[in-house]
């Protein structure tokens, strides 16, 4: 598993790529940026990636993730990858309810259910 | 007794985006000094994040050189907060519905509708460039106070 700064993880699983946020809060603009950029790196460097992130450790985040996550699905999609978030905290899940991002996102339970998910043709 | 008395406080900070995290501090330091629960932390926390960063990024443009101005009162039975820029100020009902549309895909325009969301009251002066806002501990009140505000 290779570590990100700030705040991500990256991890392979079969044909899945893995990023786990491990900071608890993500907040900070610069470190959106930072996280954005990690991600879309990531995306460039694949063919067809099926990203898994990985929200366990998230306790809180502002709508400016959500317009991360929102570019990155874009980014995901112009190169034929799929995107699945997984282990969304309650609160935060109320976030995605509330603007509806459930109906853009695939969102799973868990790993093992996102890369079962994923795993199906698109 | 000190949880007991309202506590009214105002705050001048730099316009910038790192200045919220200690005002943000002290605020959920009353709230829990008042006993709300994680649910209203929760909320206030979001929506105290939502709308400073509006007001240095929308309000002040990103300009150091402006302030934000924070006033709250937090009481065991309600919190409220008001953001002040030194913006031009906007026409909140001129910001389209994120869920809806092309809105849907957009990556901004979400601050609004969360704090609209997980406050109880949010109103903007006439200006555009405040924004006040409540949430009360105990819900079944709120509905008098809304139904005040909606005639």
């Amino acid at each position: 598993m290779d570590m990100i700064k700030p705040g991500i993880s990256v991890d392979y699983a079969g044909n899945a790529t893995i990023m786990r946020f491990t900071d608890e809060k993500i907040l900070e603009e610069q470190d959106i940026k930072a996280l954005s950029e990690s991600i879309m790196s990531v995306i460039e460097q694949a063919v067809r990636i099926n990203l898994i992130l990985d929200f366990d450790n998230v306790r809180f985040l502002s709508s400016a993730v959500l317009g991360l996550l929102i570019r990155v699905s874009k980014r995901i999609y112009e190169h034929d990858g799929q995107l699945g978030l997984c282990n969304i905290n309650p609160k935060i899940y109320e976030i995605f309810k509330i603007t509806r991002l459930t109906k853009t996102f695939d969102i799973y339970n868990s790993i093992e259910s996102a890369k079962e998910g994923l795993s199906e043709p698109n | 007794m000190a949880s007991k008395a309202p506590i009214n406080c105002s705050i001048v900070v730099e316009s910038k985006s790192s200045a919220v995290v200690d005002v943000c501090k002290e605020i959920l330091e009353k709230l829990e000094e008042n006993k709300f629960d994680k649910d209203d932390i929760f909320a206030v926390h979001l929506t105290f994040e939502e709308a400073f960063l509006n007001a240095v990024k929308h309000g002040n443009k990103n300009d150091p050189t402006k302030k934000v101005k924070i006033d709250y009162s937090v009481t065991p039975e309600k919190v409220e907060i008001t953001i002040t820029d030194e913006g031009e100020g906007f026409e909140p009902e001129s910001v389209d519905d994120p869920r809806f549309g092309k809105g849907l895909y957009e990556p901004g325009g979400r601050g609004l509708l969360l704090m609209n969301s997980y406050m109880d009251i949010v109103k903007y002066n006439e200006q555009g460039n405040s924004v006040y806002m409540v949430r009360y501990k105990e819900k079944p009140s709120l509905r008098e106070d809304q139904t005040q505000i909606q005639v």
